[in-house]
């Protein structure tokens, strides 16, 4: 069924952009705009498949519980590593936030194009990289799939990290919006001179949101890698996924609820072209742009109606030092 | 029961505070160490990745960068047109616009430049053709430019959001001119404009078609110096960029402030664009601008919006690049490796700021505890 398959293509384009997405929201909630999210997405495809490739190849036969268990701590160790290094020069050493983002971007695409470009010739035996196994268990549907037609391939015909990804967006909204931790973390996104005297730590709020934003964003790229590509990695591949989940941040209002929505509104935008027959080269270049300029609009829209809920933290890319108000 | 003592003591172990102005070459003395220190550290990176001695690999680092004339004029030619692109954003960024759409605003340039090349080559006379290109060029960045920062003085959008989008639009609007200027068609590539007529290119001067990049770029340097340091309005642009409280409080008119400097800041991209175009590349992808418009804004930071430092910066960059781009050739690796050592090199002086910027302070755990 048509509409089933391209809802299905829609979800699986809009998961890395989700997973990217409520990454940034947390990060971008404690007041640190991290522009190097695209790197670390990046760095979190590349660790996943450089997990898989050595695994893979070290034992005869894999364990498949090991296969799904080895890139996916990989990559969550790669993508923590450098939001680390982001939380380290921006919270600590108080050093500009787009600076260090944009290098950090620099940093992992260069990291994630390194490794997995000439890892094969690294490792010796040359020829593209590819983990066609360890893919396999990542892209395993659940087991009903396939017997409940339409309904079972547009609801349960995804590898397992699409589902870790809604999860994980629904316990970030919930987390955000009604529980005390997330109060708290709101409060330092938006004024952390106030959230300091009321006893909050800004600094231990800061690095645990950059941290967990960053190895969830991370996830994105192992999701694009492992189960989107099927583990064969192409130079510059993933493409400007990375900034288009920023761009789902504006478009979901800082709320990873409304972001789960989005994401599959954006999928949809990336291949609608390939189902609507006729189309010119030119028409998909315009509807590439169609994410962007919808973006752009959402943004002029909120600042215009200055509604307090709709609008980006106060306190965003700002740096926070106690000593100097 | 010590945990129990320790709570009494309120010292803590470290404390920072803001730093008076340091002397400026101390300042440079860090940052050498910090850029000293990176090199150390892309060494080892080099050779465990690659096994191959330091010593070669730095060698091969210089050739690339000086080895031949056509790899020296190569490296001139990336650090003009870095410059250009860095030199733009800066009197953004001095008002603290963060403008991180110079991409975009380059790109735009870029692309009214070739429209002009490939639209009205045959129509108006030799001698127009290039103004005319330079004045599409210039505006299409301005524009680019212009539209974020009104809705920032207008409204206070978030400009770093507005004007990274910018830069995907720009982008996507590339791929749909290509569509039809493509040559060969199919090939969805535009391919060297006007390769015989050579219309619309920069001429070279004394043989070397990137000296006039060179020339012109140097002169921008110059001039942007004089005007952040020594006008009027560069002064409005440091107020407004310390506080735009006091700039009200002075009867500076912000808004106009912020839309006439991201003018400017675009406007200087167009031209990055032309230079691209019609000095450089004689064709247009969506990868002309080639990361430098992000790349500019590290390169701007660094130097501490400080024009002539750029030169500096921009080159430390640009010779990591060709460097890089030559040990990949040379030990055939991935070009990528020129971004894992600018990245490293980038932390480093990252870092160091905060030395320069804050004093750290040391007290000795009291005994007694």
């Amino acid at each position: 069924m048509l509409v089933a398959t391209i809802i299905k293509k829609s979800v699986e384009q809009g998961i890395p952009l989700l997973f990217g997405s409520t990454g940034e929201i947390l990060t971008e909630k404690s007041g640190n705009l991290n522009l190097g999210i695209p790197g670390i997405m990046y760095v979190g495809g590349s660790a996943g498949i450089l997990g898989a490739y050595l695994y893979e190849n070290a034992v005869a036969t894999p364990n498949p519980l090991l296969c799904v268990l080895i890139p996916l701590i990989a990559s969550l160790i790669g993508s923590t590593l450098l939001a680390l290094i982001y939380s380290f020069l921006t919270i600590t050493l108080r050093a500009n936030q787009n600076v260090t983002g944009l290098a950090l971007t620099t940093f992992g695409v260069g990291f994630g194009d390194f490794f997995g470009g000439s890892l094969t010739k690294i490792f010796g035996n040359g020829g593209t990289l590819s983990v066609k196994l360890s893919s396999d268990y990542f892209k395993t549907p659940l087991p009903f799939a396939k017997s409940l037609g339409w309904f079972g391939e547009i609801f349960f015909s995804y590898g397992f990290l699409a589902y870790v990804a809604i999860i994980v967006a629904l316990i970030s909204a919930f987390v955000l919006k009604r529980t005390r931790v997330g109060l708290h973390l709101r409060a330092v996104g938006e004024n952390p001179a106030t959230a300091d005297a009321a006893g909050i730590s800004v600094t231990k709020y800061k690095y645990l949101a950059t941290c967990i934003g960053g190895a969830i964003a991370g996830l994105g790229g192992l999701y694009f890698i492992m189960d989107y590509t099927g583990g064969a990695w192409t130079n510059g591949g993933f493409g400007d996924r990375g900034w288009l989940a920023i761009a789902l941040v504006i478009f979901a209002l800082w709320r990873p609820n409304i972001g789960i929505l989005g994401s599959i509104v954006f999928g949809g935008l990336y291949i609608a072209y390939s189902y609507i027959s006729g189309l010119s080269r030119s028409a998909i270049a315009i509807f590439n742009m169609l994410p962007y300029v919808v973006t752009i609009l959402i943004l002029v829209l909120t600042s215009v109606r200055n509604k307090k809920e709709t609008q980006p933290p106060e306190h965003l890319g700002l740096p926070y030092f106690r000593e100097e108000r | 029961m010590t945990t129990n003592n320790n709570i009494h003591i309120h010292e803590p172990i470290i404390q920072v505070s803001k730093r008076d102005d340091m002397i400026w070459y101390k300042s440079w003395i860090v940052r050498a160490i910090a850029i000293i220190l990176a090199m150390i550290v892309c060494g080892i990176v080099t050779v465990l990745l690659t096994g191959l001695d330091p010593i070669s690999v730095y060698v091969s680092m210089f050739e690339g960068n000086f080895g031949t004339e056509r790899r020296l004029w190569a490296m001139l030619k990336e650090l003009a047109l870095l410059l250009c692109v860095s030199l733009a954003v800066t009197p953004a960024f001095k008002m603290k616009f963060w403008n991180i759409g110079a991409e975009g605003q380059t790109l735009a340039g870029a692309l009214a430049c070739s429209a002009c090349m490939i639209l009205l080559s045959n129509i108006v006379p030799s001698y127009l053709l290039i103004p005319i290109m330079l004045v599409a060029s210039v505006a299409a960045g301005l524009i680019w430019a212009i539209v974020p920062a009104y809705f920032k003085a207008k409204f206070n959008t978030n400009e770093t959001l507005f004007t990274l989008m910018m830069n995907y639009i720009a982008m996507q609007l590339v791929s749909f001119c290509i569509v039809f200027w493509e040559n060969p068609k199919n090939s969805n590539t535009v391919g060297v404009i006007n390769p015989d007529s050579m219309l619309g290119w920069l001429p070279s001067i004394g043989g070397q078609k990137y000296a006039m990049c060179v020339i012109v770029v140097a002169l921008l340097t110059v001039i942007m110096y004089i005007y952040l340091r020594y006008s009027k309005q560069g002064y409005e642009i440091s107020v407004v960029g310390e506080s735009q409280n006091t700039a009200r409080y002075v009867g500076i008119n912000v808004k106009k402030v912020i839309i006439r400097t991201m003018a400017i800041s675009g406007a200087l991209c167009g031209l990055a664009g032309f230079l691209i175009v019609s000095g450089v590349d004689h064709s247009i992808t969506t990868a002309s601008a080639g990361g430098m418009g992000f790349t500019a804004i590290m390169v701007s930071w660094l130097a501490k919006f400080n024009p002539v430092v750029m030169v500096l910066t921009s080159f430390l960059i640009v010779f990591l690049e060709c460097g890089a781009g030559q040990i990949a050739t040379a030990f055939d690796l991935n070009q990528s490796v020129a971004d894992i050592l600018t990245g490293i090199i980038l932390f480093a002086i990252i870092g160091s700021e905060f030395f320069i910027n804050y004093k750290i302070k040391f007290h000795k755990k009291n005994k007694e505890a």
